[in-house]
């Protein structure tokens, strides 16, 4: 196992080069190819995939700041238990993860009906989308500091919005003129290649 | 891999206290958080169309049945449920209701294919998009574009755009929810009653000799309408005769003496 030490909980280098290449150079849905069921499924209509973004970013950013200190402080063999169980690292994941989206999904209904009404209906969809645990597992992977583990799961949702905004506006607009090509999987899939065209010719040109 | 129970403890212990610990926080938060919902909101929701359409003034039906349980309005706000389905919701909730008067929606423009294009147009299929560019492809600006953005707004399959290029509404389906009035971008639809009074159906403000050039039916604005009226219920804005639907009688005058048959009785 690579992880016996366990990082420091703040980053002592600049975790912004970090930030953006969860954000553009290892975009989840373009790059990874992670999150693809929400991305084909729901980039038909802006409204819905802005209200799907909206819950990722959320759901990744707060399951990044829940499993490091359950992975560092429970599995990890640095832990106060001294054994290493981080095979068990994804079922735990997926466990605090759902319960988590669980939790936040009763307090936002009884909080915010509005919001509930907006979001509440994306958050199920959400809880073990394989986006959001592979920005957990990556962080554990690549022993990220807390700090940047944090930063990380914030870009990669970001990253996955804006993917998701750019490709709804176009497949929206493109359904509307009657461009049949656009309809469906196979439509979902080009445009997806298109937009993944641009930013990996972009980024292999523009160094970051 | 041989069964190493040195991990396997540890594994169990941890993975069944981390199970218990966010599960007891469920239940918690799930008492803790809990709303209550009526029982007969829920009965109400069951019954309602489940359209959405907003007609009610309210943003769906769950929200609508919300509001009537809680007493805030009665029932017949909804334009979408049929006279059954209101029988049923009276029964549910106890009281009387008689179904409003159903509504339809009028086409104030008679243009269509009768009225002259200015230019083929190749573009998105949507009155929204067509509007935008150099006003319509119409000869008259203030008719319908026939693009059919009321047909995509229907949630009800109930209005199509005919051969003539104009759209029709099919009564039967039709329940006076007003999308269409909403979605359409020159606001040439209305709701009427159906046994409603008379109408002009010509939107047009241009001048009588252009009107006359690009329209068979168009509204010229002779004023002989406004000089048969018996109840002086007809004026002329710009070009156009307005009724005030205040002091017509639907006696029908108007309808016969109009040259260009632009005044109809639905």
């Amino acid at each position: 196992m690579t992880d016996v030490l366990m990082p420091a909980l703040m980053p002592t280098e600049n975790i912004f080069p970090l930030f953006v290449e969860a954000m553009f150079t290892k975009n989840f849905l373009l790059i990874m190819f992670l999150g693809l069921c929400s991305y084909v499924g729901l980039t038909t209509n802006s409204d819905t995939s802005k209200g799907m973004s909206m819950a990722v970013t959320f759901v990744m950013t707060m399951s990044a700041i829940l499993t490091w200190p359950i992975y560092y402080y429970l599995l990890s063999p640095a832990s106060f238990l001294g054994k290493d169980l981080t095979f068990l690292k994804t079922i735990c994941f997926i466990l605090v993860i759902a319960a988590f989206v669980q939790l936040v999904e009763f307090i936002i209904r009884k909080f915010s009906p509005p919001l509930y009404r907006s979001l509440g209906i994306y958050l199920p969809l959400i809880s073990t989308n394989c986006a959001v645990l592979g920005v957990v597992l990556l962080n554990v992977q690549e022993g990220y500091t807390y700090g940047a583990s944090i930063m990380y799961a914030f870009g990669a949702g970001l990253g996955y919005s804006w993917v998701m905004l750019a490709t709804a506006a176009v497949r929206e607009k493109l359904i509307m003129r009657g461009v049949n090509l656009f309809n469906g999987f196979i439509g979902a899939f080009f445009a997806a290649m298109m937009v993944a065209l641009i930013v990996v010719s972009y980024f292999s040109v523009v160094k970051l | 891999m041989s069964l190493d129970m040195a991990l396997m403890l540890p594994a169990i212990a941890v993975l069944g206290a981390l199970g218990l610990a966010m599960a007891g926080m469920l239940v918690w938060a799930s008492k803790a958080f809990y709303v209550p919902t009526d029982p007969l909101v829920d009965a109400l929701i069951e019954l309602m169309p489940g359209a959405n359409c907003g007609a009610c003034g309210y943003p769906g039906c769950a929200d609508c049945a919300e509001h009537i349980v809680a007493g805030d309005v009665t029932p017949d706000v909804c334009t979408s449920c049929d006279a059954e389905t209101f029988e049923l919701i009276g029964e549910l909730l106890g009281i009387d209701i008689s179904a409003a008067e159903p509504t339809y929606p009028v086409i104030l423009c008679q243009g269509g294919t009768n009225c002259k294009d200015r230019y083929d147009y190749i573009g998105a299929d949507t009155c929204r998009a067509a509007i935008l560019l150099a006003g319509t492809k119409k000869a008259c600006s203030y008719g319908c574009i026939g693009l059919g953005d009321c047909v995509r707004a229907c949630m009800f399959d109930a209005i199509e755009i005919a051969d003539n290029g104009l759209p029709r509404i099919k009564k039967y389906n039709c329940k006076g929810c007003g999308a269409c009035v909403t979605a359409c971008p020159q606001q040439v639809l209305t709701i009427a009653k159906e046994h409603g009074p008379v109408y002009v159906v010509c939107a047009s403000h241009d001048k009588g000799k252009y009107v006359k050039e690009v329209c068979e039916f168009g509204c010229i604005g002779c004023g002989i309408c406004k000089k048969n009226c018996p109840e002086g219920a007809i004026k002329l804005d710009k070009a156009l005769a307005v009724i005030d639907q205040e002091k017509c009688t639907q006696c029908g005058t108007c309808i016969d003496v109009c040259p260009r048959n632009a005044i109809v009785k639905l």
